[in-house]
């Protein structure tokens, strides 16, 4: 019904964002990629506006690239196991009947509103802290000698920080997806005398579906770039040192802008791949 | 109607933004000052009344940032010219380098009262770029080891005044008690070259190692580099606290000032704090050495310090000036000295200090002079080296190389790798930076 | 029928929901509780919950050594201002998408969403030397701008799934009746869309304040936001736990409240389409 007068009105409203966007996308990008074919190091003095894809060649061959790589991938991956999991079963749980449900709500979306470098540094001081964080009083309580988190077990420490951040989103949005389930096919069900756990895989679990690539596509482009948690624990010592993260020493600690901007090309390459792998998905089940 | 609404608050919102970034009174000159949140700079800010009462027409804004973060907007800022900041806190790494590029206002004229002079010749000769003060210091440090005398005694040990490795190692293995949370060393393991990378540094130099022979080899594969390496190590896995590897040096103060170390090298800056009663649960029973050494001739100090410098291109030089001339000069001592006590003023910046009765005093005062002046940073190894720094190496590639470096040392004290491995990482990543840097 | 449920069910079922709220909010608490106490009660061993001298001098510390007004005052307007500025620019694309969807519609909104993945730290170069050029370093319109291009794509994809699920019949007979386009979207569309604009709002709202790194490297004095203050009180010399956690409660605190108020607002909105 679409009229040619409203579909022009409708690209014309659209334009506002669309170009902002490009813009906001191709300026930075079309400056980085300028930059990373140049020896820019602004602590030499040097700016060498084209060296070839020399700056490539350095960041890909560097013996951190690959393990950055890896570490990027069980990073995210590992955080989205943990709050796509544990996001069902808390969404489940905080859809049970529960005395004071909306407080036991607030308390589990309290993460949420913490910012990034704040809750690295609770984490990191007060609750892992060998000696003084909470963790190794528990450990000690129970006699046994504390852990010493960010150091022996660096990228699981990283990993539970930001899923602690971000279990609130994922229970939020699967919570709001259980909550819209139809409760007469799970009734039905019941009376069919199908068990508990047989109920959930046929009938929740396909249900939530779509909300769990949602959430993952969410998290992904948002995780894909946790920094100030890296930042304040590890300094990427320990082999937590994401793309992201070496992207950030070539170009701030080392001042080498024209490897770090490769680096940043390189990493915007990588992302998409994923994006675009993950929009696959999630293209298909918006329609679905 | 919503719509509109919503537009006029938008609207409300951004001239008020405009408004308030855009307010400025024209008689008054505003120096923003961007500094490290120690101690001492927050001391200053507190002190500040006695400077903007005598100049009525210099307002001070402070951005007051962690160490790391400093460090990087400063560099990042200065480096594009982006003119954020009138003074900024620095080092004497970043000192010569930046002065090199002219990034820096010289600071020879800053009056006759200044009295340059009396800055201590060492931190005066790292501060300056071909004979020109670039950056004033306002405190310097060296490294000395600090004790409890309280344990050293219930063991029946005595600290010479200048101790070998060797005795170090002893004496914290002997103090060490894990199970009563007693440790007889704490040291620094947190990656980072202003962190472990300092400390590890002046611990080869000891040893007789270097980072760069003559024509800019990296020589981390030496066997100087891999007695010290491994002696650190070692002594951290028998005598160190949980979590060495990444305690710097405000964790290892926490912990000391804790009473959970038995000794601790590192800053002599640190003295302060830690016979600071208010803080310190150990304050009455510190004892101060010199650095260790190992019969080679050099002792594992070092020589830093956190200096105020203009960028060139600041629009309030003059204020930023008359500023830095305030906050480095003889009579802010004295004002520190009248509000807190002699043992608060910052230390290591001038001679005048250490000549001061007043200051001899000072439990700290005698090992702190001496350690600085038997600091050389021309000199900072047994053999000769091309490069200027004890517990760095003055070229724009360190930070990268130190930090590098850094972690794989960090990941040794961790368990997860040994001395060996960690310095043949360590020496990959040095000379591949160095050969992209065309040093080779 | 409302699902039948043994009161012991619901007891031990609420039991088992305590428990786990209480330990995922315990880092929270734990730090509030911190800024209490005095530096040396803040690493006793064994910890005390609530039986310590309960103190305020560490917020008296951190309000002295910093203008927190001043941060939390560019942090409102910050956020504020991206979230309002978003809206405006995603409403009208958000409309057109969902009432005049193309072939194209779902590539551009998984463009935009793609836009988000440039790492920041690739490209602050960049934006750095832009803001020196424009002269808009340490201004808060330049954060306001950069937040809100930075939230947009989130914006836009929120709003399109909430108007997706306004009928299309109420339009047509709104066009029906003679409204202009305007009109349309002022009278009809809009009232059924606030509890979406809302949440969209609200959830943009936090995103934007937890923003910690354009917020700290295009900052200094005039524009610097709560994560600047913070970056003021993370590892300072010597013990440092009760002063950090009084200015972690000091930064969290206004936008912890803002949530628990609107959370309900919240939840209901945070759909992002994703359910049918």
């Amino acid at each position: 019904m679409a009229t040619k007068a409203s579909a022009s009105a409708a690209r014309l409203m659209m334009a506002p964002a669309v170009t902002l966007l490009l813009g906001w996308m191709l300026v930075p990008l079309v400056m980085t990629l300028y930059f990373s074919f140049a020896d820019y190091r602004p602590l030499r003095g040097a700016f060498e506006p084209w060296i070839g894809f020399e700056n490539y060649e350095r960041f890909v061959t560097s013996s951190s690239f690959w393990d950055a790589v890896t570490t990027t991938l069980t990073m995210v991956g590992g955080i989205l196991v943990i709050t796509v999991c544990f996001g069902i079963l808390l969404a489940l749980l905080l859809d049970k009947p529960i005395y004071g449900q909306g407080v036991v709500r607030i308390l589990v979306i309290a993460p949420f509103f913490v910012m990034p470098t704040v809750s690295a540094l609770v984490w990191k001081n007060m609750m892992m802290d060998p000696v003084n964080g909470i963790l190794s009083h528990v450990w000690r309580f129970f006699g046994a000698a504390p852990h010493d988190w960010l150091v022996q077990t660096p990228t699981l420490s990283i990993i539970l920080i930001v899923s602690w951040q971000w279990l609130p989103f994922a229970t939020l949005i699967l919570l709001t997806a259980i909550q819209s389930l139809d409760g007469e096919q799970l009734e039905a069900a019941e009376m069919d005398g199908a068990p508990p756990l047989k109920r959930f895989w046929f009938i929740i679990l396909p249900h939530l579906s779509r909300a769990i690539t949602i959430v993952i596509l969410i998290q992904t482009i948002f995780l894909l770039s946790i920094f100030a948690e890296i930042f304040v624990t590890t300094q990427g010592s320990f082999g937590t040192r994401t793309l992201t993260y070496l992207v950030y020493q070539r170009v701030l600690e080392s001042q080498n802008v024209g490897l770090g901007s490769a680096g940043g090309i390189i990493a915007v390459i990588l992302a998409n791949i994923v994006a675009i792998f993950l929009m696959r998905i999630v293209g298909k089940n918006l329609d679905a | 109607m919503r719509l509109k609404t919503t537009l006029r608050a938008a609207t409300a919102m951004a001239v008020c933004a405009a408004g308030t970034s855009a307010f400025a009174d024209s008689h008054v000159t505003t120096v923003t000052i961007a500094t490290v949140n120690n101690g001492d700079m927050i001391r200053m800010q507190g002190l500040t009344d006695d400077f903007t009462a005598k100049h009525p027409d210099i307002a001070l804004e402070w951005v007051t940032l962690e160490e790391n973060v400093l460090r990087q907007r400063v560099t990042q800022d200065i480096a594009t010219s982006g003119g954020q900041f009138d003074v900024m806190t620095i080092g004497m790494y970043e000192t010569p380098i930046w002065a090199e590029q002219g990034w820096l206002e010289p600071l020879d004229d800053l009056g006759e009262e200044y009295d340059a002079d009396d800055i201590l010749p060492a931190m005066r000769a790292g501060l300056s770029h071909e004979g020109t003060l670039y950056a004033a210091p306002f405190y310097g440090e060296s490294s000395m080891v600090m004790y409890r005398t309280d344990l050293f005694e219930e063991a029946g040990l005595e600290m010479p005044k200048q101790p070998t490795w060797e005795q170090i190692g002893e004496f914290a293995r002997t103090l060490t008690d894990k199970e009563a949370e007693q440790y007889g060393i704490c040291l620094r393991g947190k990656a980072g070259w202003g962190e472990n990378m300092a400390f590890i540094t002046t611990v080869a130099n000891s040893f007789g190692a270097r980072w760069f022979d003559e024509d800019w080899n990296a020589q981390l594969d030496s066997p100087e580099w891999l007695e010290a390496v491994t002696f650190y190590n070692d002594l951290m896995a028998d005598a160190g606290p949980p979590g060495a590897a990444t305690n710097g040096f405000n964790e290892n103060l926490a912990l000391f000032q804790q009473g959970k170390c038995g000794m601790w090298i590192d800053a002599t800056v640190a003295a302060s704090f830690v016979t600071n009663p208010e803080d310190s649960e150990v304050a009455d029973s510190v004892g101060f050495a010199l650095a260790p050494n190992t019969g080679k001739g050099k002792n594992a100090n070092w020589l830093w310090a956190w200096a105020l410098a203009v960028p060139s291109g600041s629009d309030a030089t003059d204020a930023a000036k008359e500023f830095i001339a305030w906050a480095t000069s003889k009579d802010y001592l004295e004002l520190v000295a009248e509000k807190e006590g002699w043992a608060n003023v910052p230390p290591g910046s001038r001679t005048s200090l250490y000549e001061n009765p007043a200051y001899q005093a000072v439990p700290f005062a005698e090992m702190t002079l001496e350690s600085i002046q038997t600091a050389d940073p021309e000199n900072p190894t047994v053999d000769e080296v091309p490069y200027v720094g004890i517990q760095y190496v003055a070229i724009p590639e360190w930070q990268g190389i130190g930090t590098a470096a850094g972690q794989e040392f960090s990941n040794m004290l961790a368990g997860q790798q040994t001395p060996e491995q960690a310095l043949a990482r360590a020496q990959e990543l040095v000379n591949e930076e160095m050969e992209a840097a065309g040093y080779r | 029928m409302a699902r039948a449920v043994s009161s012991r069910a619901r007891l031990g079922w609420s039991a088992v929901a305590w428990v786990i709220g209480l330990l995922i909010f315990f880092p929270i608490l734990w730090t509030i509780l911190t800024s209490f106490k005095t530096e040396s009660e803040a690493i006793a061993s064994p910890p005390s919950l609530v039986f310590f001298d309960w103190t305020l001098e560490n917020y008296e510390v951190v309000q002295e050594r910093s203008n927190y007004a001043r941060f939390l005052w560019n942090s409102i307007v910050i956020a504020g201002g991206s979230t309002l500025l978003g809206v405006l620019i995603a409403v009208p694309a958000a409309w057109a998408m969902a009432f005049q969807p193309t072939r194209r519609t779902k590539d551009i909104l998984l463009w935009m969403l793609s836009t988000k993945m440039l790492p920041a730290v690739g490209v602050l170069y960049p934006i750095y030397l832009i803001c020196i050029r424009l002269g808009v370093l340490d201004s808060k319109i330049a954060l306001v701008v950069i937040l809100m291009l930075i939230n947009l794509p989130i914006i836009v994809w929120m709003l399109y799934t909430y108007f997706r699920e306004i009928p299309g019949e109420i339009l047509e007979a709104a066009r029906m009746d003679g409204a202009s386009l305007r009109s349309e979207i002022l009278y009809v569309l809009t009232p059924m869309a606030i509890p979406g604009i809302a949440s969209t709002v609200l959830l943009n709202f936090i995103l934007a304040w937890n923003e910690a790194f354009w917020t700290l490297n295009l900052t200094a004095v005039s524009a610097a936001p709560l994560t600047a203050f913070i970056a003021s009180y993370s590892s300072p010399e010597g013990l440092f736990f009760a002063k950090l956690s009084a200015a972690s409660t000091m930064a969290i605190a206004p936008i912890l409240i803002l949530g628990w108020f609107s959370q309900k607002q919240l939840v209901r909105g945070l759909t992002f389409g994703a359910v049918k």
